[in-house]
């Protein structure tokens, strides 16, 4: 006959036996661990932006809208495109109207709740627009630190959210160096560009990408050497945003001047 | 309308996905947990370290600690945009993510301090219990009580003297333990916000520390807050001379007003201790990013000196640290002056919080603009209830709704110790 005490300490004996080894499965799922690290398959999707290239029409923006149906009035957006004036003082305004959706129509500069800056062209000493997007880093923050394992890498380094697993805590949006990541306006979970990741996967190119009239945004995979993007990127002079972060960023700028944020 | 949007107001370049996503829930749960852990700090001074004059606030602030332990969550829960899946955090926990072991950390410190609750309280449940059952004729109230009396006894009726000395042994071993739990459980929500590396202000290894050192700060003037109003109630009801329950006996108003103040007065001093290790360490991380001056700099300097500069200089060093200080520290401390001392250290340490979680947010990203925080006042939908005045309000006032419920269960005062 077992007393209540004898009862107690075994029942707890089981449950913390059982518990342990299956802690350890969750924890050394070697799966789950190459899916988050670094998959060594023979893609790996990269970005190259040509910031020469890029007239700030919007056009990207309004593709990413409407491919990814992302809200089209909300103020948040996948895929946006910077300003950048430079003017002889040394001062460098940026904007991004509405994620700059319908391109940059007026030549003053939007600086929010400080109002609309007009700027004389005769001071500007240079000008130029530069498309931002998820950098779908090789050390992604937002995945690192999402406490339920929501959003992850996929083998081709492409950054994921699932939808169904998401708690709203917003610890991605703030670990996010980029700004990219947002909470969506009616799902309420977090969500950022997914590289068209549907659209890859069947041989297409991301929308913003068919969507640019003058190639200024590119898509590729890094592993194979004859990719065009990979020839710019291991033979010309491209840099990353935020370097200093440690994230290892995948989107590639040419073109990238030192007033770029 | 997107989450943040509401009380976002952007000024310059701002990255258009920016927002204020972590607003005052996220201010009042560092703030909350901050209490608990302060609470429990200041009962194991007692406990463990056998700081005699505390006795009398060790079992009150220990009470108080449980109290506001369920209240920690609270912020989390009404902060979550998918509260309903809040318990994934436990249920599939990811371990890079200095969140995931909130869970744990969470509900190891909840079993000690019950656990320690328990062994304080034995004594007095069982003695309760024995009294009910040696009634012949029990109302439903005494019928009740005798249930619940009866299960929180656990069946561990032995008031042997061997038996109450394993309790007070207990009690230390679990204060002890509790301690380094306590600062764990604080210091890792320092964590979470020192390990952001994307947030410049956050981004430090002192914040587990600060936070600790204002947790306990915090701590303690709450409970001596709580403390000087349960007297002054009691002080009140003593003059009444009204019919008290059977388990508190009745002291007169001159024998609490010589306990009250010499329990403020020793209490006050570990408080002004605390409070001198947490300025230290802000200030000493001030000056060390004044000094390096990195590329963040130029932005947070902006927000410390100028922006934000009544928060921070007026509100949080002047009057939170600075003033209380003094009235500390004046010769002949009187009740209300701590009481007015305490109260400004609580709105001091909030206005930390608040200065490091929103102020973390004041700025963009992008260096190159500013974000500032409208809270919602009145609840015209469930979100602006949630992350406004009113649900932080809820928050606040939660614990001592359950400190009362639990004192008619457990009374701090007039309870003979088990140790």
């Amino acid at each position: 006959m077992m007393n209540r005490r004898e009862f107690c300490k075994k029942s707890m004996i089981i449950a913390g036996g059982i518990a342990l080894p299956l802690t350890a499965l969750e924890i050394f799922n070697p799966k789950r661990l190459r899916a988050e690290k670094d998959g060594k398959g023979n893609v790996r999707w990269v970005f190259l932006v040509d910031i020469h290239k890029c007239v700030g029409c919007g056009l990207c923006v309004k593709a990413c809208k409407i491919e990814n149906d992302v809200n089209w009035d909300a103020n948040v957006t996948r895929t946006w495109v910077e300003r950048y004036v430079v003017t002889k003082d040394g001062h460098t305004y940026i904007d991004s109207p509405k994620g700059a959706r319908d391109g940059f129509t007026t030549q003053k500069i939007d600086q929010a709740h400080a109002g609309l800056k007009d700027v004389n062209p005769d001071d500007i000493t240079k000008g130029y627009f530069v498309p931002k997007l998820c950098n779908h880093c090789e050390n992604p923050p937002c995945v690192q630190v999402c406490p339920v394992g929501a959003t992850y890498q996929t083998k081709e380094g492409v950054v994921l959210v699932d939808r169904s697993w998401c708690i709203g805590c917003g610890y991605c949006v703030m670990g996010c160096p980029y700004g990219v990541r947002y909470f969506h306006p009616e799902l309420h979970v977090a969500e950022k560009c997914t590289l068209c990741y549907h659209r890859l996967c069947q041989g297409m190119k991301t929308a913003c990408v068919d969507a640019c009239p003058f190639g200024a945004r590119r898509v590729g995979n890094i592993r194979d050497p004859e990719d065009p993007v990979t020839k710019i990127i291991t033979t010309e002079q491209v840099n990353v945003l935020k370097e200093e972060f440690g994230t290892k960023p995948q989107v590639f700028y040419l073109g990238y001047s030192m007033e770029v944020k | 309308m997107v989450h943040g949007e509401a009380w976002t107001l952007k000024e310059f370049f701002v990255y258009p996905n920016e927002y204020i996503y972590w607003s005052i829930q996220i201010v009042m749960y560092p703030y909350m947990t901050g209490l608990v852990a302060g609470a429990f700090v200041l009962s194991s001074l007692y406990h463990v370290f056998g700081v005699k004059q505390l006795k009398e606030i060790a079992r009150f602030s220990l009470v108080f600690s449980l109290a506001l332990l369920p209240v920690a969550m609270m912020p989390l829960m009404l902060h979550l945009q998918q509260p309903q899946r809040g318990i994934n955090v436990m249920m599939t926990p990811h371990f890079t993510s200095a969140i995931a072991a909130f869970g744990i950390v969470f509900t190891t410190y909840g079993m000690i301090v019950a656990s320690e609750i328990w062994f304080v309280y034995r004594q007095f449940i069982v003695e309760t219990v024995m009294e009910l059952r040696a009634k012949t004729q029990r109302n439903t109230i005494e019928s009740s009580q005798l249930i619940l009396y009866s299960v929180l006894s656990l069946g561990a009726m032995d008031l042997s003297p061997e038996a109450l000395h394993k309790d007070e042994r207990a009690v230390s071993v679990l204060a002890g333990i509790g301690i380094p739990v306590a600062c764990f459980l604080h210091g890792y929500a320092g964590f979470i916000f020192g390990s952001v590396k994307a947030n410049a202000l956050w981004m430090t290894p002192l914040m587990p520390v600060i936070f600790i050192c204002s947790a306990v700060v915090s701590g303690i003037a709450l409970c001596i807050v709580t403390y000087i109003i349960t007297m002054e109630i009691r002080k009140f009801l003593s003059t009444r001379k009204r019919n008290v329950k059977s388990y508190m006996r009745l002291p007169s108003v001159e024998e609490l007003k010589s306990a009250e103040i010499s329990v403020v007065t020793i209490t006050v001093k570990y408080l002004v201790m605390f409070l001198i290790l947490a300025i230290t360490l802000e200030l000493l991380d001030l000056i060390f990013r004044t000094y390096t001056a990195v590329k963040s700099w130029d932005i947070l300097r902006r927000i410390i000196y100028e922006r934000d500069f009544v928060k921070i200089f007026v509100l949080q060093y002047g009057l939170g640290n600075l003033v209380p200080f003094i009235i500390f520290k004046m010769p002949g401390l009187t009740i209300r002056r701590a009481l007015v001392g305490t109260l400004l250290v609580l709105m001091g340490v909030f206005m930390m919080r608040w200065n490091v979680v929103i102020g973390g947010q004041a700025f963009s990203a992008s260096f190159s603009g500013f974000m500032e925080y409208k809270l919602p006042i009145w609840p015209s939908s469930l979100e602006l209830y949630k992350e406004g005045l009113f649900g932080a309000l809820t928050v606040i006032t939660t614990p001592f709704v359950l400190f009362y419920i639990v004192t008619r269960v457990l009374p701090v005062f007039g309870v003979k110790d088990s140790h």
